[in-house]
This record gives structure tokens, C-alpha cells and sequence, in this order.
């Protein structure tokens, strides 16, 4: 899970403890089982019967199978990619027949063709493995390209060369207060230029976010406040990197820069039993004189969200009469030691 | 920096501490070669403005982006002075204004400024013809936010968003504020084109403020014959709307809640 690396064959499996996969596995399931009805029954009144006796049969196997399959997971992604596809097949012939046969006793109906259902059963795993290679397959390449995107927009120039016109203002007469912004920006250069496809702990992204505003404060002086509310943030939660640093970016360009005042950029991480909350404001002026830039940052967060978390992760934009809010919702995976 | 008698007088206008301070030392350093006068210092355009108003100056190094008003439009106002100084653009990044400022040979430095750019930019600066007007405002993308009108020699602000109406005189534009009229030496035409979202022309000669109209008056004149008013928030005055623009009226009532 942490690391999404193209030639390994876990990545080709999918995580079957994700909300969102548990959920595609049921939706086409029973989409396929709809199908089903419709080509046994002759007309529209006997489709619904044939779909109940069908789902019946089917929806505990589906259902079972997720259960298993989450509790597998760890275990399946340490296996090569085929013996991990066979494990998978025959785990569900096992949960099929032992359906069929309860199924039979329960119901007291006798299964009329068990060779036929068995025969589903693989054909419908093997299309959904199938299913979840391909979409790996189209998802990784964006991933890499979520990198470059990361690299082309994460940075503005104009913060690159205002930032460096600041240090140099300091290193005549504050030569000290020039190093530290230098390393300030050597790290957050590093961390740019890295490969970001791999999770990484809270804490990091944290302690990013902190010299990039080092950074920012050294050429906007007082106009720029912060205020962090991150003592209770679970340090080691894992996160895509480089989430929380554009939208600061964004927080100062549109917030702070426009005003000649001084304004707040707020930064409060909490988690609530298994879930991450991170929410940023910043103050926001509907007649400020700048705009554009901001959509893509965020279509690119909520990008990079979806192919880490799938649908356990969200990312909301709100806009106040004064304010702007940005709610991110990540599922707290915990670094391994 | 010392006080020279034709020592070159020199502004620097940036929102940032560290890029004026930047801009400072060099130049210091410059003056090593030519007398230069460092003559004040603004974080915004308004500042600017309020600091040209009774300190003349040479040059005048101004940033585009900065808060309270932009570079752009600060240069707009300040070449509306009698004696406009010679401006240098500075910016950190900001391509669309550097190809058109390429395009119209404008003065710029990009930051970090190089002190021999600087060096090169401040010694043209008396020779060359000044920046001309028409050219600003082609660069300028977005419509001012202000109109200016010298008074006792400062340069006083409209906030184009206190403006009711615009109308034009001889040589003149009447600028009309909920408080009092004030007059430019502008173009009617190319203040709609520049206001074109937010003015409406409603005669020949006035444009008034589309969020300013409260409403539309019939008003019966003798001999039966009969006219469109135009009503405005906090003014008195009913402006007449000419045959040629009633389309107006009928959007009006189309656009209320």
C-alpha cells in the first residue's frame, strides 16, 4: 500500500482493505447478476424473481469473499503476482461451493447445477482480477505524471525568484538569516525534485510546510500570520507529500499577498478514530485582483488522493464571505516501524 | 547616496521589505559611478502615489504586483503628472506583461536585479523619450481601479467603484461620486471601453455605473412626447436616456431578482 512501484506485482493486485475496491467488487457483482437475470427471464415480470434467486446464491458469496479478501490482503501482496491470482481462485471455489452446500441446507432446495455455478465463479473472478490489473496498469502512468505535474505546478516561479531576490537582501546584512532560508529552500527543492510516488509520514510534510512558510514570512514580514493547531495531528499518519505545501502556496498567493493588511493562514491537523483531518484558511477578498492557477492545484491534489486512498479520501473547497477553507479527509494508515 | 545637486532622484516602490532593501544596496553601489538620491521608499501603489504628490523624483523603480493597487496602474496615474518620472519595471515573474513590455520597448529588470542592469537602466533613464500612455495602457491587461485628477499638486484617487456617472464635456470627462464631480482629462470612449463591464452608456455623452441604477423614470416633457430616466443610488440628478439606448431599460428590468 505504501509504496506503488510499477514492475512489483502487488501494485497489479488491488488493496482489498480500500473502501473504494470493496465497493467496485460489490457494485459490478451485482451488475453482473442483473445481467444474468435478464438473459433467463423471457419477459419483465419474471425478472425480478430470477434476479432475487440469483443475487441469493451469489450476494453472500460476493460478500464473504470481500471479508476474506480484506483479511488476506497483507499476506496476498506478499505473494508473486500468479500464485496470488491462483490463491484467489481457489479461495473462491472453496466460498463458492461451501455457499452452494449451506445454501442448500438452509433453503432445503436442491442445487440443481453446480458444475455450471462453479464455473461463474472463476469466470467472474478472473474477469474482476482482470479488472483491477488493467485499471492499475491505466492508473500508474498518471501517477508518474502526477510527479511531473507536482513538479511543474507545485512551485510557482514567482515564489522561486521572489524568494530568491529575499535571500539575497539578507546576505549583507543578516549573513546568518540567509543560510538558514538557503536550507530552507535547499530541502524544499529536495523534497520537489524527489520521486513523490511513495507515501510519506505526516510529520515530513509538516515540517515542509513549516519552511516553505519560513521562507514566505521572510519576504511578506508581518503580513503573513500562522497559526498551527497540530499538536494532537498523529505524526506518523501517511500521506501522499507535497498535498498540503501547494495549498499553503495557494493560502499566501490568494490570501495573503493581495492585502497590504496583515492576514492569517490557519493550519489545524486532528484525527478522529481512523480518519486524518487537515483543514486550511486562509482569508480571501472576492475582489481581489488575482485568480486562475488555483483549480489545478486542486484537481492535481484530488488526483494524486484518489490513487493512494480511492474514494476513503476527499478533499473539499469551501468559499466563505471572508474565507477559504480547504477540508482534507484521508484514512490514517500508520507508518510501519 | 549623497546630495547632489544633479544627482538622479530615484523611488522604489515594491510590497516586499527584503526586495526594496535589495534594491537599496545596489543602489548604493551604483552610485559609486553616478550621483544618485534615493528619495523615498512605497509598499504600494496608493503609498506611491501619496509619496510622488510632493516628493518629484527621476525614476521611479516599481514593481508589478503589489497589493492596494498595481504597478501597472500606478504608472497609469503617474503619467498623468505634469512632470511624469521615468519608470523601470521590476518584477519576479510575470510573462504576459514581459512580452508585451518587449513588444513595446518598456523598461524592466526581472529580480533579481543585476547590478549592471541596473547600472545600464538608470543611466538611460534621463536620455530616453518617456513612457507613453497609450502604449501602458494597451499592456495593462485589467481596467484601472482608480481615476486620477491632479489637485494642488497631488494626485488624488476616484475608486472607479464610488463613480455614478461619467459624462462628457468639451474637453473634459465630468466624473460624478455620490459626493462630488471631479474632472479628467480623458477620453469618453476609451473609458467605456476600458469600463466596459461595469459603465453603460445611456446617451451619447454619459455612461453611468450599471451597480448605481436603481431604477428607470418615464418622464412626460411638453407636447405629449415622453422620455427614459435613469435614476442613480445617492444622487438627486435623473439622467435622460436617449432613444438610441432604451434597449437598456428593458435589460434592466430583465437582470433585477
Amino acid at each position: 500500500m505504501a509504496s506503488i512501484n510499477q514492475n512489483s506485482a502487488a501494485t497489479l493486485l488491488p488493496n482489498f482493505r480500500n473502501l473504494g475496491v470493496m465497493l467496485r467488487v460489490l457494485v459490478i457483482v451485482t451488475a453482473l447478476t442483473v445481467c444474468a437475470a435478464v438473459l433467463k427471464s423471457s419477459n419483465w415480470s419474471t425478472l425480478l424473481q430470477q434476479w432475487v434467486g440469483i443475487a441469493a446464491v451469489v450476494q453472500p458469496i460476493a460478500i464473504f469473499s470481500v471479508v476474506l479478501l480484506s483479511l488476506a490482503n497483507p499476506w496476498l501482496h506478499k505473494l508473486e503476482y500468479r500464485s496470488a491470482v491462483v490463491t484467489i481462485v481457489l479461495a473462491e471455489l472453496v466460498i463458492t461451493l461451501l455457499v452452494l452446500r449451506f445454501g442448500a441446507l438452509i433453503l432445503e432446495a436442491a442445487v440443481e447445477n453446480t458444475a455450471r455455478d462453479v464455473f461463474f465463479a472463476v469466470a467472474i473472478t478472473l474477469t474482476l482480477i482482470g479488472y483491477f490489473n488493467l485499471r492499475n496498469r491505466a492508473l500508474s502512468p498518471a501517477l508518474s505524471e502526477a510527479r511531473l505535474q507536482a513538479l511543474q505546478a507545485r512551485i510557482r516561479p514567482h515564489f522561486l525568484f521572489n524568494s530568491i531576490n529575499a535571500v539575497l537582501s539578507l546576505i549583507r546584512a543578516e549573513p546568518r538569516r540567509a543560510e538558514t532560508a538557503l536550507e530552507d529552500m535547499a530541502d524544499l527543492f529536495r523534497v520537489l525534485m524527489a520521486d513523490n510516488r511513495d507515501l510519506a509520514p505526516l510529520e515530513n510534510e509538516v515540517e515542509l510546510c513549516r519552511q516553505y512558510l519560513a521562507l514566505e514570512q521572510l519576504r511578506l514580514g508581518a503580513r503573513l500570520q500562522i497559526d498551527w493547531h497540530v499538536d494532537k495531528m498523529p505524526k506518523d499518519a501517511l500521506m501522499p507529500p507535497l498535498v498540503l505545501q501547494p495549498l499553503l502556496e495557494n493560502a499566501v498567493y490568494h490570501g495573503i499577498e493581495p492585502s497590504i493588511e496583515p492576514g492569517v493562514v490557519s493550519v489545524n491537523i486532528y484525527h478522529v478514530r481512523d480518519q486524518v483531518h487537515m483543514v486550511l484558511r486562509n482569508p480571501y477578498r472576492k475582489d481581489g485582483n488575482h485568480h486562475a492557477g488555483n483549480k489545478m492545484a486542486l484537481g492535481n491534489i484530488r488526483e494524486r488522493l484518489a490513487l493512494h486512498f480511492d474514494a476513503e479520501a476527499s478533499l473539499q473547497a469551501r468559499v466563505g464571505d471572508s474565507e477559504y477553507e480547504v477540508h482534507i479527509t484521508i484514512p490514517y494508515v500508520k507508518a510501519e516501524e | 547616496m549623497t546630495k547632489h545637486p544633479h544627482a538622479l532622484k530615484v523611488v522604489i516602490a515594491d510590497d516586499e521589505a527584503p526586495a526594496r532593501s535589495r534594491v537599496r544596496d545596489l543602489l548604493e553601489d551604483c552610485a559609486s559611478s553616478f550621483p544618485i538620491e534615493l528619495v523615498g521608499e512605497a509598499g504600494s501603489g496608493r503609498e506611491l502615489l501619496a509619496l510622488l504628490g510632493n516628493t518629484p523624483a527621476d525614476v521611479v523603480l516599481l514593481d508589478i504586483r503589489m497589493p492596494e493597487m498595481d504597478g501597472l496602474e500606478a504608472a497609469q496615474h503617474l503619467l498623468r503628472l505634469p512632470e511624469p518620472p521615468s519608470i523601470i519595471f521590476t518584477t519576479a515573474y510575470d510573462d504576459h506583461a514581459l512580452k508585451a513590455f518587449e513588444l513595446h520597448a518598456v523598461d524592466y529588470l526581472v529580480k533579481p536585479i543585476r547590478l549592471r542592469r541596473l547600472h545600464d537602466a538608470l543611466t538611460r533613464a534621463r536620455s530616453i523619450t518617456p513612457l507613453r500612455l497609450d502604449i501602458l495602457q494597451r499592456v495593462a491587461p485589467e481596467p484601472r481601479t482608480h481615476l486620477s485628477v491632479q489637485e494642488r499638486g497631488k494626485i488624488m484617487l476616484i475608486a472607479v467603484t464610488d463613480i455614478r456617472y461619467l459624462r462628457a464635456e468639451l474637453k473634459y470627462v465630468t466624473v460624478r461620486t455620490a459626493a462630488r464631480e471631479h474632472l479628467v482629462e480623458e477620453s469618453l470612449s476609451r473609458l467605456e471601453q476600458e469600463f466596459s463591464e461595469q459603465f453603460v452608456r445611456i446617451h451619447r455623452s454619459c455612461l453611468v455605473a450599471k451597480a448605481h441604477i436603481i431604477g428607470f423614470e418615464r418622464d412626460v416633457l411638453e407636447a405629449g412626447e415622453s422620455r427614459w430616466t435613469v435614476m442613480l443610488n445617492g444622487l438627486d440628478e435623473k439622467l435622460p436616456v436617449s432613444r438610441r439606448q432604451q434597449h437598456i431599460v428593458k435589460e434592466f428590468g430583465r437582470n433585477l431578482p
